[in-house]
């Protein structure tokens, strides 16, 4: 079964080029616009790895991978976060809450692919 | 700009997205100041503010809008700021974002227009931004991030240098899985950077029962040949740099290798500048590699050690394990009839020594059985992960709200099973949210949660796996199911049923509760296929449903088809196995307690209830067998509803595990028997389907009459007399 990634992210724009990118190299691409839908997305979907923005409406990234990590069902998945430049202290939130990685926004489709592919390989 | 980026070119089909985008985020934004002004230093529009520029930026920076992106940076920048109340919200704060906002607005426009702005636009709003930041003692990130941004992103341009040998000493935190960052892919991705031999360090691995399974244990010491620069060695352990021991040592900085003469030298072929970083208490016994692959530099060693490193499982041809579970199954048969054999040689006191080595050879025997079982065990999740999907499909198809909700994915079963079981789970798991799960108004009409749920389980009970299905749906009521039958012309409108056979009704053929064929789950294929395909695998399905409640199957299926722990009963010069899992107890009957039925059969009366009484002689017509059930046995069984039935036999002879041998296969179905085995004196014993044996009406005949019992799963098939033995030994 082909691997499946959850693409968390308010902007379209963003899930937009994340599912292109990945769906193009045979990944399955499902999408949340926040972290509360991503959650009730999760629950009984099978999902291989979370991409996730961190600000968000609802629910932001940070929280979305505690939870992610205090659920049962997908606490051992990879989740990668989705920061800018500079963003550290992001990036420190997120690798204490349980994050894997993260991508560098702006990410050129190889360098999100050659992420992706580090943590959640697609054979 | 940038124009050596042509990768990101195709992500230029998505700029109509973003501007879309833009234009609602840009509007949002307004709105948000608007209410920023009257509600000063509120957190909420702050956060709302703050994604909405930040959103434009993270766009513009992937089409390469440099104007943009810096813009909307020190804009986010100052927004960040006020959020956190480095800067405080004054009215001339206040302004200046609405200013930026205008700013914002027109610097997206011209983005979508392609329309190049002045040089000098908004150079005095970005001036007035960074002031402010400034005055808080915030001078940070005001200046330009985007070509940074982008020049990360290209990172492939690196000169390549000469091929260099690095050493890496990965020796993982505990915590490492906690991130769920996986130590084996990084060393695939070191593999793509060049030659790799890998040496995987066990020697903190615990005793099985000190090791806790989320810790992570491994280390690896990793030789490399690359002409990659060391930077990107480092980028690979990027995730984990903070859960782990790294050491990344050129060769140069390695000692010069001693030849290996003996294991001692070993101890000392790390760099000394990595041992004095990190401790390697354990080195001794991992460390031959590093020095002595650097001589023989060679491949073939190279492809040895990834071998080595962490191989948990292999694949194997399923063939080769049937083959396996064959073999062991013939030497089960032949040491029951060694065993048999030493008992008649000997009388009845067979040597100690002997009866010693039988009962060890019994013991090994049980267990490679039991080992070879476990081969073919898989957890049921590879079937449970398909549902989710096509619940997901199908209610978003009949505009339906379903939660699908699996518990239990890790229960195992056999292989064979697993293939066999998606397709009636498939089946009717669309068959509950199809017909079960009502539309979202019916629901909320009836005061239900507008999502139904279906819940899938799976379980261990005894020998078997229990799998439950359970809808909150509309359920239907015994009355209609009953009426249904009627209809159909199943049963007579007088028939006069238990409940429980009420409930059975849905299996029959031609039975389907759909108010209207769709084009889900379609016509044809009923419940009567779905419990065709359990009873073939020796199983049994049952269905309560409540009208209003749900509905909710319960299904029992042996984890393995080819081994059955029974009870050796003899009936005349028959014997018989009974699965020992539906066993309750035996007991002699009292001559009192058994009385006779005027439509014919017989009934026991044990702890204040009544028990049907079966006689296998009668059923099967076997000759010489006990009459009466006071002169026998009564072995009380129970099948899948809790049903229990007496089965009247003449003794019982023993345990035994048997190696199924199936009929359909070998034969052809038999009303009452679910397989065949061969005995350790060669002799074919047939296996009792007790579900199937309840079901069948009394058939008394002492004569040697073939009855052909009416049961729908099988169909009428002849019952073997003591004669029938002779195909069935083609089952050897």
């Amino acid at each position: 079964m082909g691997k499946r990634i959850l693409t968390v992210d308010d902007s379209k724009t963003m899930r937009d080029m994340v599912r292109f990118t990945l769906s193009g190299a045979g990944f399955e691409v499902v999408e949340a616009e926040d972290g509360v839908k991503a959650l009730s997305l999760l629950d009984g979907t099978r999902v291989d790895l979370i991409i996730t923005d961190i600000n968000m409406p609802n629910m932001d990234g940070v929280t979305l991978v505690k939870k992610v990590r205090a659920g049962t069902s997908h606490r051992s998945i990879p989740i990668l976060i989705l920061t800018t430049e500079g963003g550290d202290q992001k990036k420190a939130e997120g690798r204490a809450a349980g994050a894997t990685g993260w991508i560098i926004k702006p990410f050129a489709p190889e360098k999100l692919l050659q992420v992706v592919n580090k943590v959640c390989p697609s054979s | 700009m940038n124009s050596d980026r042509p990768d990101t070119d195709e992500f230029a089909q998505f700029r109509q997205t973003f501007f879309e985008e833009c234009a609602e985020l840009l509007s949002a934004l307004e709105e948000h100041l608007a209410d920023l002004q009257e509600r000063a230093g509120d957190t909420e529009e702050l956060n709302a503010i703050f994604r909405a520029v930040h959103s434009i930026k993270a766009g513009a920076g992937a089409f390469n809008f440099t104007r943009l992106v810096s813009f909307s940076h020190t804009y986010e920048t100052l927004l960040d700021a006020l959020r956190d109340g480095q800067v405080h919200q004054s009215e001339a704060v206040t302004a200046a974002l609405v200013r930026a906002a205008d700013v914002l607005a027109t610097l997206v426009e011209a983005a979508q227009e392609g329309r190049e702005l002045a040089a000098d636009f908004g150079e005095a709003e970005g001036a007035e931004l960074a002031a402010l930041l400034q005055q808080a003692g915030l001078a940070r990130h005001t200046d330009t991030p985007a070509p940074d941004a982008v020049s990360a992103v290209t990172d492939d341009t690196s000169a390549k240098s000469a091929s260099t040998r690095y050493s890496i000493r990965f020796a993982p935190f505990p915590e490492l899985f906690r991130h769920a960052n996986e130590p084996l892919l990084l060393i695939r991705e070191l593999m793509r950077l060049g030659d790799v031999a890998v040496t995987c360090d066990t020697s903190r691995l615990p005793n099985l029962g000190a090791l806790e399974p989320e810790d992570a244990y491994l280390a690896w010491d990793i030789e490399i040949e690359t002409d990659r620069p060391l930077a990107d060695l480092r980028e690979v352990f990027e995730f984990v740099d903070e859960d782990c021991d790294l050491v990344i040592a050129p060769e140069a900085h390695l000692p010069v290798a001693e030849p290996i003469d003996d294991e001692e030298s070993g101890t000392a072929t790390m760099p000394a500048e990595a041992t004095q970083t990190v401790p390697h208490p354990h080195l001794a016994t991992t460390s031959q590699l590093p020095a002595s692959t650097a001589e023989t530099g060679g491949a073939g060693q190279a492809a040895v050690n990834q071998k080595s490193a962490g191989v948990t499982s292999i694949r194997v041809d399923l063939a080769r394990v049937d083959r396996l579970v064959n073999v062991v199954g013939e030497l089960i048969i032949a040491q029951s009839m060694l065993v048999q054999q030493s008992h008649s040689d000997a009388g009845d006191t067979p040597q100690l020594t002997t009866t010693q080595g039988f009962d060890e050879i019994a013991t090994l025997t049980r267990e490679l059985q039991e080992c070879v079982m476990a081969i073919r065990m898989q957890p049921v999740k590879s079937v449970f992960a398909r549902m989710p999907r096509m619940v997901r499909d199908i209610s978003a198809k009949l505009g339906k709200k379903v939660r699908l909700v699996t518990a239990g994915e890790q229960t195992e079963v056999d292989k064979t099973v697993i293939e066999e079981l998606a397709d009636p789970l498939t089946h009717m798991i669309r068959n509950a949210v199809d017909h079960g799960i009502e539309p979202p108004e019916v629901r909320l009409a009836d005061g239900k949660p507008e999502q139904g749920t279906v819940r899938l389980t799976a379980s261990h009970a005894g020998g078997n796996i229990r799998i439950e299905l359970t809808d909150d749906g509309a359920g239907i009521s015994r009355e209609k199911l009953f009426a249904k039958a009627v209809e159909k012309g199943l049963i007579a409108p007088d028939a006069k049923i238990s409940d429980e056979e009420i409930d059975d009704l849905i299996f029959a053929p031609g039975f389907s509760t759909a108010a209207a064929v769709s084009d889900v789950s379609g016509r044809g294929v009923g419940m009567d296929v779905v419990r065709r395909n359990i009873v073939n695998l020796g199983g049994r399905i049952a269905m309560r449903s409540e009208a209003g409640k749900g509905t909710r199957f319960t299904l029992s299926i042996p984890l393995t088809l080819a081994v059955l722990d029974g009870m050796l009963v003899a009936v005349g010069r028959e014997k018989y196995i009974l699965p020992l899992t539906s066993i309750v107890e035996s007991f002699k009957p009292d001559p009192a307690h058994v009385r006779a039925l005027t439509g014919g059969g017989e009934v026991v009366f044990i702890r204040g209830e009544y028990i049907r009484l079966i006689h296998l002689s009668r059923i099967f017509g076997v000759s010489e067998a006990i009459p009466n059930a006071w002169d026998g046995l009564v072995v009380l069984v129970e099948s899948t509803n809790n049903n229990k039935i007496g089965i009247v036999v003449d003794e019982l002879i023993g345990q035994q595990q048997v190696v199924i041998k199936s009929l359909h296969d070998n034969f052809e179905p038999i009303p009452g028997i679910s397989g065949a085995t061969i005995l350790g004196d060669g002799r074919v014993s047939l296996i009792l389907d007790v579900e199937q044996l309840r079901r069948m009406p009394d058939h008394v005949s002492g004569r040697r009459e073939r009855a052909s019992a009416p049961c729908s799963d099988t169909g009428s098939a002849p019952i073997p007399s003591p004669e029938a033995e002779a195909p069935l030994a083609a089952l050897a």
